[in-house]
């Protein structure tokens, strides 16, 4: 008779990871804070989730969360994609959090790649799931230098690359994952969020914590620092723009916006951030959006064409 | 959209997972007892258990038999799961000198004290499918295993004992210089890094290095260390000696008292090369040539990843950058398959956003530059451009194709 296996009876500590990882991964985050846009190197032990899929943002989420937290998490500004579906599954089945798909309701929001539309405050954490912390991966690709760049605040190669872009495109063409420069200090990679989304970094109420687990970097923006978008005098940042676009669901616009294709090649547009999209068309209200200049502009055009409304 | 949506995603997910448990047992065969995964599948696990860094073969077992016997998503599983253990101990140094030997071959000398080994290996198996294995049963396997235990003497079972090594022979005449070069000799160089515990900084002292190499995947440790010995780069590797067999593990307990904890099965390699290692003055007319030893050591039998890490480990302390097995950050960074998989199939992930993002722009510059264009054409007189008869009416909008394909 072949014996059966006792030691298989494990259970798992509370949030997965163990304590003293948690402990450390939180002194990193501490260390992160305190050097607004640094990269701290951290352990990043391995996760049931494939690299690549989150594993940094969980790290974070993990080593943070407590029992009383209200988790909620997005993907691509969704929190119906299988992924956010996936990964809220596995935050709720080892600490048993209550989850939300509702912005104002959440202390700690995972995402991918976007900051949702809501406003949020100072009782709340947003988590980056971050693929690539370097800013300056794409002009050097050694680590020992970009550390050594960032040392030194040595930053003229990226400089040079955005203007080589304006020289041959016309534009800086750097799309999603703007670099912006944190407190005067660091070059930071904002995780490939919109640019639409890049100026609600600078002086927000809430926390910003950044994990990029295969690469093993921690960064962090605290409360209330400035974080800005390299631009020069003559060249400046720009948020995407949605002309005269209204969401085909909510008939309003101001957001960031997806296509969506049918079958014939044509599209149609709707607003991307899912719970902003469900408050608009559910709840028949507009939540507390972001202020800044860029996201004022696009309001203000809207506003000043309301027949475009229906 | 909301709920409905989300709702929508568990299901698939959930129908996903239920399909592919399916697809592994659909044919209604007796499931496979990890007992004898772990027995008949002794290869599979050994990588299992090396790439996972994990040596725990009915949990190999158990991993292979959930993923349908994918050995590096097995391996990833492994992983996942050491990770949610606390480190305890670190063993003691293990002297592989004191190895009970299964195998142990030289091929830079004809004859080796102690002799040469072949031990279980497929080197000399001739690579026929063997057709037999297709009715192998039960009584066949006892038939052979009561054939086999008969020709075995006890007396010389108990006879082996264990094997000095080749590189001391090369050490003793004094033709064999120690591994390090200077970066190494630094304090951080010799500091024991646990790179489970803290990540990889370049350079990365050789502790770290060998880590990541053992835990590597062997297809890219192949793939890297091939490409040296064939020309991109200069390792021309002899073997010096190459051992597999069990080693013990033992780790100092409270009172500091060595306690034995168990025996894990490793291969190890002493690759000898011809050292070019140290500064261009001291390759000078009058300098006298050594060897060097690039070290490779991994779990269980896996003689092609332990070769390998021989080659790389040698091939990264060459001290330039003239190819990519010598290249620190390039090795270690692409060569850990669990990481490479992950990232690999993080394509598989809605990137719309992002997507959107750059689109935003391209549109943008597309638009300049027709504009350009029309400005051109309108103060040179050129016949006009035919319209695109492609384009359906109210689709301004419409994605132009040379978008796409520029993406």
């Amino acid at each position: 008779m072949i014996p059966s296996f006792k030691k298989f009876n494990s259970r798992f500590n509370f949030a997965f990871i163990d304590e003293n990882t948690k402990r450390e991964i939180r002194r990193k985050l501490l260390k992160a804070i305190c050097l607004p846009g640094y990269q701290v190197p951290y352990s990043s032990p391995e996760m049931p989730i494939a690299r690549g899929w989150g594993t940094g943002g969980l790290h974070v989420t993990l080593s943070v969360i407590g029992k009383d937290d209200v988790f909620k998490i997005i993907d691509q500004g969704s929190d119906a994609s299988v992924n956010a579906c996936n990964l809220r599954d596995f935050v709720h089945r080892v600490t048993h959090c209550r989850v939300t798909f509702d912005t104002h309701a959440a202390t700690l929001i995972q995402t991918r790649h976007r900051i949702p539309e809501e406003q949020l405050n100072d009782g709340q954490i947003l988590v980056f799931q971050v693929p690539q912390p370097e800013p300056l991966r794409a002009v050097e690709r050694y680590e020992t230098k970009t550390r050594e760049m960032h040392g030194e605040a040595d930053y003229a190669r990226m400089w040079v690359s955005l203007y080589e872009a304006f020289v041959r495109y016309g534009d800086i063409m750097q799309g999603a994952g703007y670099p912006v420069m944190v407190n005067g200090r660091y070059i930071m990679s904002p995780s490939p969020i919109p640019r639409w989304d890049v100026p609600n970094l600078h002086q927000s109420d809430c926390l910003y914590l950044f994990g990029a687990g295969r690469e093993k970097r921690l960064y962090a923006i605290p409360p209330h620092t400035d974080v800005v978008p390299l631009e020069f005098d003559d060249v400046k940042f720009r948020i995407e723009q949605f002309p005269g676009i209204r969401c085909s669901l909510s008939g309003t616009g101001g957001a960031f916006m997806d296509e969506l294709y049918n079958d014939l090649g044509h599209f149609r547009h709707v607003i991307n951030d899912s719970d902003f999209l469900d408050k608009l068309v559910e709840h028949k209200t507009r939540p507390q959006q972001w202020s800044n200049k860029y996201l004022q502009q696009v309001l203000d055009e809207m506003n000043a064409n309301p027949d475009l409304e229906s | 959209m909301g709920y409905v949506a989300v709702k929508g995603g568990t299901d698939a997910i959930a129908n996903s997972i239920e399909l592919v448990e399916f697809y592994r047992i659909k044919d209604e065969t007796p499931p496979i007892h990890i007992r004898q995964l772990q027995a008949q599948f002794r290869l599979a696990i050994d990588k299992i258990m090396g790439e996972g860094s994990f040596y725990a073969p009915e949990y190999g077992a158990l991993a292979l038999k959930q993923v349908e016997g994918d050995v590096l998503e097995a391996a990833f599983i492994m992983r996942a799961f050491r990770a949610t253990l606390p480190r305890l101990y670190y063993s003691a140094v293990i002297d592989t000198r004191n190895m009970f030997v299964q195998r142990r071959i030289s091929s830079s000398f004809r004859d080796i004290p102690g002799g040469q080994i072949l031990g279980p290996t497929y080197d000399y198996t001739q690579r026929i499918i063997d057709t037999r294995l297709a009715d192998e049963s039960y009584e066949q396997v006892q038939a052979f295993l009561q054939q086999f235990s008969a020709r075995i003497s006890e007396t010389d079972r108990k006879a082996i004992t264990t094997f000095g090594k080749v590189i001391d022979m090369l050490r003793a005449q004094g033709l064999l210089k120690g591994v390090g070069n200077r970066d190494d000799e630094s304090e951080e160089g010799r500091r024991l890094v646990d790179i489970t515990r803290e990540a990889i900084k370049f350079p990365a002292p050789r502790s770290a290095r060998l880590q990541m190499l053992a835990r590597a995947e062997t297809g890219g440790l192949m793939a890297l260390g091939y490409s040296s010995m064939r020309g991109y780069g200069g390792v021309h590797p002899t073997v010096g000696e190459l051992r597999v067999g069990l080693v013990d593990v033992t780790v100092s307990d409270p009172t500091g008292r060595s306690r034995y904890i168990g025996r894990v099965r490793v291969t190890e390699a002493e690759m000898i090369t011809k050292a070019k290692t140290g500064k261009k003055s001291e390759r000078s007319a009058g300098s006298v040539p050594y060897y060097a030893i690039g070290y490779g050591l991994c779990f269980g039998q896996n003689e092609t990843k332990a070769i390998c890490m021989g080659i790389l480990d040698r091939a990264m302390r060459n001290g330039t950058k003239e190819a990519p097995a010598n290249d620190q950050e390039f090795v270690l960074y692409h060569t850990d398959g669990i990481e490479a998989m992950g990232f690999t199939n993080h394509l598989k992930l809605p990137h719309y956003v992002t997507f959107q993002s750059g689109l935003n722009n391209v549109r943008r510059a597309v638009a300049r530059s027709k504009k350009q264009a029309e400005a051109n054409a309108a103060s040179a007189p050129e016949p006009p451009m035919a319209t695109d008869a492609t384009a359906s009416p109210g689709d301004a909008e419409r994605m132009p194709s040379e978008v796409l394909t520029e993406l």
